[in-house]
């Protein structure tokens, strides 16, 4: 190990390349687990990390994300008639949301480990699984450059002005999308945007879009729904990989049987989501019945992958409840109350991120309050 | 009267080289060291030279606060050696021991008989004072405090720990007439805890005179500091004392014989102990005594006098803590595993989360190294620490605001409770790779030097 001790190695501190030596760190260690040993405390450590924590995540996605590929064919195809087969739909969608992905990974991790060099740090593996997030979570004709100033305002605003990965209390990806959304209204949101080559004139709205119906007649929301199928499988427009509850599913169970999402948090939006549809149902405000909340637009993949980052949620276990039950309720009051939009997972996770903190704050007073009157027996 | 408890969470860790319950062999006293660092908030004063003649119990250091407590020579012998560090602070006093040995005789006329004084005279001058630990802070106990109430915990659930239903099975007799005098220092009781799943088969269930707690669970269960948030939660101003077992069996003998016997049964441990086993030894045993049991072929060993959680680093020339019945050896885990954490399965790692298979061998024991296995991160996840916590409070809360130096905020959650070796496995498990027990320890540091 001891190569030359009078002169400084070349990404050692006082090396001429020692500036970039969170980059070395970050490849070096992507590769090899590092030869730290422990120094304080406890002699022997789990073997898990972060990168593991991270890749775990990152896999849960890759059924959304294939599956969101073929549906990006599927949909164009359903409108032009060009691509026949599995494969051909497969990879139009492919060379589509590719871009999207290495313009969210280039930006991001470019602004990370330049975050990580001048803090002096190690270069945080949680992009990984935002990075992997923003291309699930756009339409497929999102134009690149407004990806890129996204993901920058997002990584810089949102997370590394806190502190970086652990830090940051609003969801990275989905602060790219509000970014987004207010910044580039016309491209994130209306009839046109989600079906890659939609002829002129056609609307492609998603499902959403008819949960009220904008003449006022509550009865003909559901006609025009999709089957409950087609909802499930994913056939549907949409963001890349928000559509099919299946491949939500497969990842919702990688997720929580690594235990790295919580359990509590995705039950308890179902709760909450199921309960305020059911009761907009019973009050005559829709007459989708309340399960279709679950399988609409970016429910499911907000509940399963962006409202249990275990950063921005609440941290404590009677919180998740709180925090889990509110982002379900709110983003049905967005569908319900709010004809000018939509989708309301994105504003309900976000809001709630930032009230996360305040739920926690409640629940460990409490706890210390009744912790301090517990039963003396000695 | 028994008061059963049954602690959910926890974990055992699955290291291997666990002593078989034989003693292997009865090391002979040659260079003994008294080490000060062995006890918290203890400032040492000297009291002897090099040169100078000791017998078992004779005072060697003195603390500077509050003279009375002593720490004495644990065997008779000549001091040959006082080992100085940095700022010349004291590290260890060296005894070489003579081939008879003698000790000190403190008389004692029944334990019966003798007033709550008379025991706390004859405890502080013969340096088994040390034993008492005061909660909160884990500092040695102020002899003119009253405690709450005084805790033992009969056992141990630390990895490989010492079984005391071997080591201490003799030493039944010492333990009553120890428990008897513990009684007359407190008004709140002495509590004594046995472990749930050997209660009938432990010598310690027969201990009287005592409030019985029989605790079961995985590690941290033995821990007397879960045992104590369990039975009374230390609120703040109160204090309450701990004793180990195996302090409690040589103030017995002490009790019982007036000669100060520190002699002890101690566990060779972990992957790198060849047959592993106990050996009958002595507090300052240095390690070379017991280079025979150590396998060195695998590389750099690691010598920890202690757990492999909580034990202190003492190196192949160190020696063994005054409070440790146990040597832990460990591989130093410097290679560096080619894409360790991408590996689907490795299974030569255990982990405690599903994201890796360990779950799939319950049984399998692992040569644990002392490799991180990642880069130190800022927290991230939220609900893996309190999962090997049984103690209702906010193990990543009370430790965010142990590194703010918040002391309202360390109160509310919990500082008076725990000791860095009670987030021991909240450490083991964190994938940030935080050194939760220093930081723990800074904030009681911090407490101490605010609040006195």
């Amino acid at each position: 190990m001891e190569e030359n001790t009078n002169k400084p190695g070349l990404f050692e501190k006082g090396g001429k390349l020692w500036f970039l030596h969170s980059t070395i760190d970050a490849f070096d260690t992507f590769l090899r687990v590092p030869a730290t040993v422990t120094s304080r405390g406890a002699h022997v450590r789990d073997a898990i990390d972060i990168k593991r924590v991270m890749i775990m995540v990152v896999i849960a996605l890759v059924p959304a994300a294939i599956f969101g590929m073929w549906n990006v064919g599927y949909q164009h195809d359903l409108f032009n008639g060009d691509l026949p087969g599995l494969f051909d739909k497969f990879w139009f969608g492919l060379l589509k949301v590719l871009p999207l992905f290495v313009v969210s990974y280039v930006v991001g991790l470019g602004i990370e480990f330049a975050s990580a060099q001048i803090k002096g740090e190690e270069v945080n593996e949680g992009y990984l699984v935002t990075g992997f997030l923003i291309p699930l979570i756009v339409p497929v004709d999102t134009p690149l450059w407004m990806v890129a100033v996204a993901v920058a305002f997002a990584v810089i605003f949102g997370k590394e002005v806190f502190g970086g990965t652990g830090m940051n209390f609003l969801n990275p990806a989905l602060l790219t999308r509000a970014f987004l959304f207010f910044s580039y209204p016309s491209k994130m949101s209306g009839d046109q945007v989600w079906i890659n080559g939609l002829p002129d004139g056609v609307s492609g709205a998603t499902p959403l879009t008819h949960m009220l119906d904008h003449s006022g007649d509550v009865a003909t929301g559901l006609e025009n729904m999709p089957s409950v199928s087609d909802l499930v499988i994913g056939t549907i427009p949409g963001s890349v990989g928000e559509t099919s509850i299946i491949a939500i599913a497969l990842g919702a169970i990688l997720l929580l049987w690594t235990g790295i999402a919580s359990w509590k948090i995705m039950l308890s939006s179902v709760i909450g989501a199921l309960l305020v549809g059911w009761l907009g149902n019973v009050f005559g405000v829709t007459n989708v019945p309340a399960y279709y909340q679950l399988l609409l637009g970016g429910f499911a993949f907000g509940t399963v992958f962006m409202a249990t980052d275990p950063v921005t949620s609440a941290q404590t276990e009677c919180g998740k409840w709180i925090y889990g039950f509110f982002i379900g309720a709110l983003c049905v009051v967005v569908r319900l109350f709010n004809p000018g939009y939509a989708e309301g997972m994105m504003l309900a996770i976000l809001l709630m991120n930032t009230f996360a903190p305040l739920i926690d704050y409640v629940v460990t007073s409490r706890a210390a309050s009744a912790r301090a009157k517990k039963g003396q027996i000695a | 009267m028994s008061n059963i408890i049954n602690l959910k969470r926890g974990l055992d860790i699955p290291i291997s080289g666990v002593a078989a319950q034989i003693t292997g062999k009865r090391i002979v006293p040659d260079i003994v060291a008294v080490k000060p660092t062995d006890f918290k908030g203890f400032a040492p004063r000297l009291l002897v030279r090099e040169g100078d003649k000791v017998l078992a119990g004779s005072p060697v250091l003195a603390d500077k606060q509050r003279p009375s407590i002593l720490v004495t020579s644990p065997v008779s012998g000549v001091v040959t050696e006082i080992v100085r560090g940095e700022k010349r602070k004291l590290l260890e006093v060296r005894i070489k021991a003579d081939k008879e040995q003698m000790a000190v005789d403190f008389g004692g006329k029944g334990v019966g008989s003798m007033t709550a004084e008379e025991i706390k005279d004859l405890l502080l001058k013969s340096g088994l004072w040390v034993a008492f630990i005061q909660r909160p802070y884990g500092i040695v106990a102020d002899p003119e405090a009253s405690p709450k109430a005084i805790f033992i915990s009969a056992f141990s659930t630390a990895p490989l720990a010492a079984d005391t239903d071997f080591t201490l099975k003799d030493d039944l007799a010492a333990i009553q007439t120890a428990v008897e005098a513990l009684a007359k220092l407190t008004k709140g009781g002495v509590h004594f805890s046995i472990r749930g799943e050997t209660s009938s088969s432990s010598p310690f269930h027969k201990v009287e005179n005592v409030i019985q707690h029989v605790i079961s669970g995985k590690h941290p269960a033995g821990n007397v500091g879960i045992q104590i948030a369990n039975i009374s939660p230390i609120k703040k101003g109160e204090t309450v004392w701990t004793v180990s077992l195996l302090m409690l069996a040589a103030i017995g003998r002490l009790l019982n014989t007036g000669k100060l016997d520190l002699s002890r049964k101690v566990a060779v441990t972990g992957p790198l102990a060849k047959d592993p086993c106990y050996v009958d030894a002595f507090p300052g045993m240095p390690m070379s005594a017991i280079a025979d049991k150590v396998d060195t072929e695998k590389g750099a060993v690691r010598y920890i006098s202690g757990d492999a959680l909580t034990g202190t680093n003492v190196g192949e020339n160190g020696s063994l803590g005054f409070f440790d019945d146990q040597v832990t050896l460990l591989h130093e885990g410097t290679e560096r595993e080619l894409l360790g954490w991408a590996k689907p399965f490795r299974t030569s790692q255990f982990s405690s989360s599903k994201a890796y298979f360990s779950w799939l061998f319950p049984r399998k024991k692992y040569a644990m190294d002392t490799n991180m296995h990642g880069g130190l991160r800022a927290f991230v996840v939220s609900d893996v620490y309190s999962k090997v916590l049984p103690v209702d409070i906010f193990p990543i809360y009370l430790i965010k605001a142990c590194l703010a130096g918040d002391i309202d905020k360390m109160e509310k959650f919990g500082i008076y409770e725990l000791l860095p070796e009670d987030l021991a496995l909240c450490e083991f498990v964190d994938p940030s790779k935080n050194d939760i027990q220093s930081i723990l320890q800074d904030g009681i540091n911090l407490m101490i030097k605010e609040m006195a």
